[in-house]
């Protein structure tokens, strides 16, 4: 760590990793529901855990990305952060509003918590991952809006590099077009069309950039590989993924309304958005064998390299499987949405985020380069069973999937199964998923465990 | 990579292509909003629809169901409910819809559960419209079968 103001980073990592621990408890009780459906009910209808599951992830991922921004942006622009008290300050904001909002959807019927908070008068609730209350978004744009220009002042007052240009561009990009979410017209079909620029250009979008910073970040720092060979690799991967996943947003718009062209443009450019994925991985396993160092802390780029392989794995290859309109037809809705967006999810973003904070934690917490190795050993088993995990979860939910489409899509109107039907004939997949899934928590308590284990990084004796 | 590709080749690349598919997903999008009338039926949005959507949006209905394909996979698509349980009449599905809210949770052991959402006979009409509305948009024959 060079810089003093990059320590304020460490609360967002902490709270990003308690929420995320919170979203895979939800997990699992969305996974069981999935079996036996009067499973805490109505304590806990499935609406709301599920609600509450998907609006964990995407804020410890944002918490996340927050906290990789004010770790490595002083440190790319060679400066100390413009305002850590600033940070400190929008760090409790967006705490206590993330968690006023999750425990509203815990607490309070949603239609009671939509006329608590008003929103008949400027409805935004409701909608799929958008179900925070208008006065939480509002808050989610104050945040964001006093980060960008925190980290902002750090860069111009400080060195530009390619990394933290991309960086920025990549978080302006993420608030600009969560405005979106402000947009809900009476009319379902555009309020559909302009949801997607919420949800489809953040994740196929940029927040590819935000992920390829981070992770040129971690491989400059670990591998010692010139800079000016990382930063092409960098402008390659974000080209690509610009230039397939703008357009790629059609993939969304087969079956909502809109006209028939975006199933060819949405089938022939989303058929390359694999491409990105496949360069990330190449990148991290190139750089790699190009070091010109041995990093102590190998559990840091083993989630590098993790990260890459995952994320083609899951948004790669499992997104390219249903995107072709003729495919996504039958598809479109199943259970193998499920299995994409599981795996696609955890092998990007999740473990982006991981990536960082496996990086920068050890630096944070005073261990030198890296914790000891057997804390390493600890982390590394959490990385392989979470890992394992999730590619037997989205297989699961896979075959799930493909019986669903299988009984209830493919056969003529007289001769499909209903949806319950269906449901009740995929029950072991479920089961599956859900015995996977409590090997996913295993592996995040020996992760969390890793970080209870003592001693600085003491790879030097050990190679003496 | 070769010499002859530098770094700010892909840089040109990078911004070039990006600025240039920004700008053709711009013009479909205009394309689209300008063709959309004749797709959505717009004209049949009337107040109770509205009211059925807002009703829609703020029991969270999507935390389970799918509309048109989308939102949770834990309930059926209701996209084509109209047609499903209606028969693709409005008197029959609005008699079919009071009927189910109503029954709401179903009480069979180990089934997925519905809650009871309280809604009144009136809230009911204004979601059965909402439904009827929406089974009605030009969807590209989506989805394939009457199950959704």
């Amino acid at each position: 760590m060079k810089f003093a103001s990059q320590s304020v980073a460490k609360p967002y990592f902490m709270f990003a990793l308690a929420l995320f621990a919170g979203q895979i408890l939800f997990g699992l009780i969305m996974g069981l529901q999935y079996v036996v459906g009067d499973f805490l009910f109505p304590a806990i209808p499935f609406n709301v855990a599920r609600m509450v599951h998907t609006n964990l992830l995407i804020v410890w991922l944002l918490f996340g990305f927050m906290g990789a921004a004010y770790y490595l942006i002083p440190e790319e622009a060679d400066t100390e952060l413009y305002s850590p008290k600033l940070a400190w300050i929008l760090f409790w904001v967006f705490a206590a509003a993330g968690t006023l909002t999750i425990l509203g959807y815990l607490l309070v019927p949603y239609a009671g918590l939509a006329h608590m908070t008003g929103n008949d008068l400027l409805p935004t609730m409701g909608r799929e991952f958008l179900e925070q209350p208008t006065i939480t978004k509002i808050g989610i744009v104050v945040v964001a809006l006093g980060f960008l220009f925190n980290i902002g002042m750090t860069v111009l007052k400080g060195r530009k590099t390619v990394i933290n240009t991309i960086l920025i561009t990549g978080l302006i990009g993420l608030a600009v077009m969560f405005l979106f979410s402000f947009y809900n017209p009476s009319n379902l079909i555009l309020d559909k069309y302009f949801w997607w620029w919420v949800v489809h250009l953040w994740v196929e979008g940029v927040w590819e950039l935000i992920m390829g910073s981070i992770l040129a970040f971690v491989l400059i720092k670990t591998t010692g590989v010139d800079r000016e060979v990382i930063e092409k690799w960098l402008y390659v991967i974000i080209g690509m993924a610009l230039i397939t996943g703008i357009l790629g947003t059609g993939h969304h718009y087969y079956w909502i309304g809109a006209p028939e062209y975006w199933q060819w443009v949405g089938s022939i450019f989303s058929a390359f958005e694999p491409l990105p994925f496949f360069a990330m991985t190449l990148f991290a396993f190139n750089m790699v064998n190009r070091r010109r160092r041995e990093h102590p802390n190998r559990a840091a780029m083993l989630w590098a390299m993790g990260t890459g392989v995952m994320a083609f794995l899951g948004a790669g290859v499992w997104g390219f499987l249903h995107t072709l309109a003729p495919v996504n037809y039958y598809t479109h809705g199943t259970q193998i949405t499920a299995a994409h967006g599981h795996m696609a999810f955890y092998g990007a973003y999740a473990m982006i985020v991981l990536t960082i904070i496996s990086y920068a934690m050890p630096q944070l917490r005073g261990q030198g380069e890296a914790t000891s190795r057997k804390a390493q050993v600890v982390e590394m088993w959490g990385f392989w069973l979470m890992t394992i995990s999730m590619v037997f979860i989205t297989l699961f939910l896979t075959g799930a999937g493909i019986l669903q489409v299988w009984l209830q899509r493919l056969p003529e109107s007289s001769a499909a199964l209903n949806f319950m039907a269906a449901q009740d004939q995929v029950a072991i997949f479920y089961w599956l998923r859900e015995i996977t899934g409590v090997v996913f928590l295993i592996g995040l308590i020996c992760y969390f465990t890793s970080f209870a284990i003592k001693g600085k990084d003491d790879s030097a004796e050990q190679n003496a | 990579m070769a010499d002859f590709f530098t770094k700010g080749a892909a840089r040109n690349i990078y911004y070039g292509g990006s600025v240039f598919f920004i700008l053709v997903f711009l013009g479909l999008t205009l394309n689209t909003v300008q063709q959309l009338p004749k797709r959505d039926h717009r004209e049949n949005i009337t107040e109770s629809v509205e009211k059925g959507k807002l009703l829609w949006e703020e029991n969270n209905c999507i935390g389970c169901h799918t509309l048109l394909g989308e939102g949770a996979y834990f309930a059926p698509e209701l996209g084509n409910v109209f047609y499903r349980r209606g028969g693709g009449d409005s008197a029959s599905f609005h008699a079919f819809l009071q009927g189910w809210m109503a029954a709401q949770p179903i009480p069979v052991e180990g089934r997925r559960k519905m809650p009871q959402f309280n809604l009144s006979e009136e809230q009911v009409k204004n979601l059965a419209d909402f439904l009827e509305w929406t089974a009605k948009v030009n969807t590209e024959k989506w989805p394939p079968n009457i199950e959704g």
